[in-house]
């Protein structure tokens, strides 16, 4: 069969059981269990209500627990143990001391902490430059959507277009990469292998995830920044302020809970950053990020209780930022 | 010296002309309200003024300095906004003090010029607070606060009180013309569609309606001598009923007989020997209706709706025809329920407006 056709057999299906679930679930409850009828029909139709919410919660509720609470607890467990032969022994914190005396494991933490800082800061700035100038412009619709663009491709589509763009042919062939060109161009002696330059390529790889969610930060940020009302602006200029003093001493701190939101969302896609750092280097050159140390560990060197560790770390890391992501996101819908 | 002077100053946007024609001056120590309805113009005026909107066509002087290309803050203006606009993250000292910060005042300036504002306007209790943790009146008075400390030349008002509720509004308006009293050298432009707060406040104003100034005066000869049609029937509630007539007699008294009265009645309208046999309007403030048992009146009509006030009686007459406008008198204390009942209406001839084509006899 067709795989098009069969993916919307699929869709309907799927979507026909849940309609399905729903209704007669409810017309259970209803009919069969608290009928709303009879001696006790007030009382039936309270407890009717009352179950009802976890009914209709049950799938989700099913979903979350097998693919979320199930792996995290599992992981757990798994990041407590390690293999030998065909079984596992219980070995306490054994993993997480290894890990941590792995000089690969402290880079890929200090790399992870370098992207933290750098990432969202230079993506919310960059998104909130973009708002605000495109704001302004006649042609700021099509601009904001060439900007938003990068959002639509994957991390590792954009990992590979940013490859070419560090590309590097020997001297005297044409350079397919732009960076090259323009090195070159400038007076640059050698093409360079960008990727290569321990240090410095780590900017090079958080170039493409800024690339990618400045668009994410103008959208949500200039949905805000229009949120100002007009004329706190005007009573500004009127006041005295330039332009520069209205954007900074009125405007953002007006949207500083957006920007915040912002700010975290990005950060916590920072701390899991995996794909990038997988297509473009793989970790070597200095580049390795704790997902992919994870990845390596777990996939490669197939041992799963240090892979297991790493995943707990990560998690770790990010739950806090996500709650609080969370708790200021809440505090912005009021 | 005109304070403020605008000569022949107008505003498009786009193809549309919203306004044209604007010749005005503002002495020192003026306060000049903007009256009109809705989309008339006025907040584009004001606005112009504040340096927010451009001129599109003529020019405006402050101080004898032409500003059409002056930025806001060098024209020596402030202005309140209808929705306060206060600065939502800072407190009403900073609130208060960002202007002079810009200015680069020095700090015993700033807080001489803030505690003085405060004290002015009853503020010192909540400087330290956020426009949020205020009511509606006290966000008012920090804009106002924020204006004064500032000590411009023109104090710019664009409908400061329609966010108020209706008893604090009469409160606000009270303070606003103490405050007027206090500074009695700043000139004030101030924006209403209400002709009580234009009324009450105004040492002069201007009637804004169709892109252009109506009228300019002060408040009783505006309502004594409105210039055309739309002021008479602007100013004053309700409204001058108008009623069609044809001049029967002229001189330093106009007489007129009415297409739905009876006899002649006499106004202290002056007219020339050309205007017998004229189509005019004649008008007459529901307050100066008179009812009459004579021969010669105004109007007759049934009484359809009637409502005790009180002080006053207002009494609502059928319509006569199709589309006219609907009479009403409005009788000093007490009057019987009269629905129903046939009645003749006229007014003393010092009450009896004359307008041919829209404009007062008065003004030819
Ligand atoms: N930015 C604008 N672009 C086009 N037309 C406008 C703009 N601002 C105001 N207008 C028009 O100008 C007229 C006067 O507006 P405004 O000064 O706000 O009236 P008012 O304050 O008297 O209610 C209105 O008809 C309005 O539609
Ligand atoms: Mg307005």
């Amino acid at each position: 069969m067709n795989p098009a056709l069969q993916g919307v057999i699929i869709v309907v299906l799927a979507v026909a059981v849940c309609v399905g679930y729903f209704w007669s679930s409810n017309q259970i409850l209803d009919r069969v269990i608290f009928p709303a009828k009879g001696e006790k029909a007030g009382q039936n139709i309270n407890r009717a209500n009352m179950v009802r919410p976890w009914l209709f919660l049950f799938p989700a509720l099913l979903v979350l627990g097998v693919y979320l609470a199930y792996p995290v607890v599992e992981t757990l467990r798994l990041s407590l143990t390690q293999r030998v032969g065909s079984g596992y022994e219980f070995v306490g914190f054994d993993n997480y001391v290894q890990m941590w005396n792995e000089p690969k494991f402290r880079e890929a933490l200090l790399n992870n902490m370098l992207w933290l800082v750098v990432v969202p800061a230079a993506s919310t700035a960059f998104g909130l430059l973009a708002a605000q100038l495109t704001d302004r412009i006649g042609w700021g619709a099509v601009a904001k959507s060439l900007i938003f663009m990068p959002m639509a491709i994957s991390f590792v589509g954009a990992a590979v277009i940013w490859k070419l763009v560090y590309d590097a042919r020997p001297l005297g062939q044409d350079q397919i990469g732009i960076l090259n060109a323009i090195y070159l161009g400038l007076g640059g002696d050698a093409p360079q292998t960008w990727l290569t330059i321990p240090f410095w390529n780590n900017f090079f790889l958080m170039a493409v995830l800024v690339w990618i969610q400045t668009g994410f930060a103008m959208v949500i940020l200039s949905a805000a920044l229009r949120g100002i009302p007009e004329e706190t602006v005007e009573a500004a200029i009127v006041d005295g302020a330039g332009p520069l003093r209205v954007f900074f001493q009125i405007k953002v701190p007006q949207i500083m809970g957006t920007i915040l939101v912002v700010w975290t969302t990005i950060t916590v896609i920072v701390l899991k950053i995996f794909d990038i750092v997988y297509a473009m280097t793989n970790g070597q050159f200095e580049t390795q990020v704790l997902a992919n140390y994870m990845y390596d560990k777990l996939f490669r060197a197939n041992d799963w209780g240090v892979g297991s560790a790493g995943a707990m770390v990560i998690m770790l890391l990010v739950t806090p930022i996500l709650v609080w992501n969370v708790y200021n996101a809440r505090k912005e819908m009021r | 010296m005109a304070n403020l002077k605008l000569k022949d100053v107008e505003k498009s946007y786009g193809e549309v002309r919203v306004l044209s024609d604007i010749n005005l001056e503002i002495e020192q120590g003026e306060l000049v309200v903007f009256v009109g309805p809705s989309g008339c113009g006025k907040s584009t005026l004001l606005r112009m003024i504040a340096g927010l909107e451009k001129i599109s066509g003529g020019t405006l002087e402050i101080d004898g300095r032409v500003v059409n290309d002056v930025p806001p803050a060098q024209r020596g203006i402030a202005m309140v906004f209808q929705s306060y606009a206060l600065y939502p993250h800072m407190t009403v000292r900073d609130n208060m003090s960002f202007a002079l910060k810009i200015a680069k005042k020095s700090k015993d300036e700033i807080e001489a010029a803030v505690a003085k504002a405060a004290r002015i306007l009853q503020l010192e209790p909540y400087l330290d607070r956020l426009p949020k943790a205020l009511s509606g009146g006290q966000r008012q008075r920090v804009a106002i606060g924020r204006s004064i400390v500032r000590d411009p030349k023109v104090y710019l008002f664009d409908e400061p009180l329609s966010n108020l509720d209706a008893a604090l509004r009469v409160a606000t308006r009270i303070e606003i013309a103490q405050l007027k009293e206090a500074m009695p050298n700043s000139t004030m432009v101030y924006v209403t569609h209400d002709q009580v707060e234009a009324m009450t406040l105004a040492s002069r104003i201007v009637v804004l309606a169709g892109g252009g100034i109506s009228q300019v005066g002060a408040p009783l000869e505006l309502y004594r001598k409105p210039e055309n049609e739309f002021v008479a029937r602007f100013i004053g509630s309700p409204a001058m009923n108008l009623m069609p007539g044809e001049i029967t007699g002229t001189g330093a008294q106009t007489r007129v007989r009415l297409k739905h009265g009876g006899g002649e009645i006499l106004s202290d309208y002056p007219s020339t020997e050309d205007d017998l046999g004229r189509e005019v309007n004649v008008g007459i403030r529901p307050e100066d209706m008179q009812i009459t048992e004579g021969e010669d009146y105004a109007f007759a009509g049934e009484v359809e709706i009637r409502e005790s006030l009180g002080e006053v009686t207002l009494l609502y007459f059928r319509e006569h025809e199709e589309g006219a406008d609907q009479i009403i008198a409005k009788l000093p204390g007490i009057h019987p329920d009269n629905r129903g009942q046939h009645l003749r209406l006229t007014g003393a001839p010092d009450a009896v407006h004359i307008f041919a084509n829209g404009r007062s006899l008065l003004y030819r």
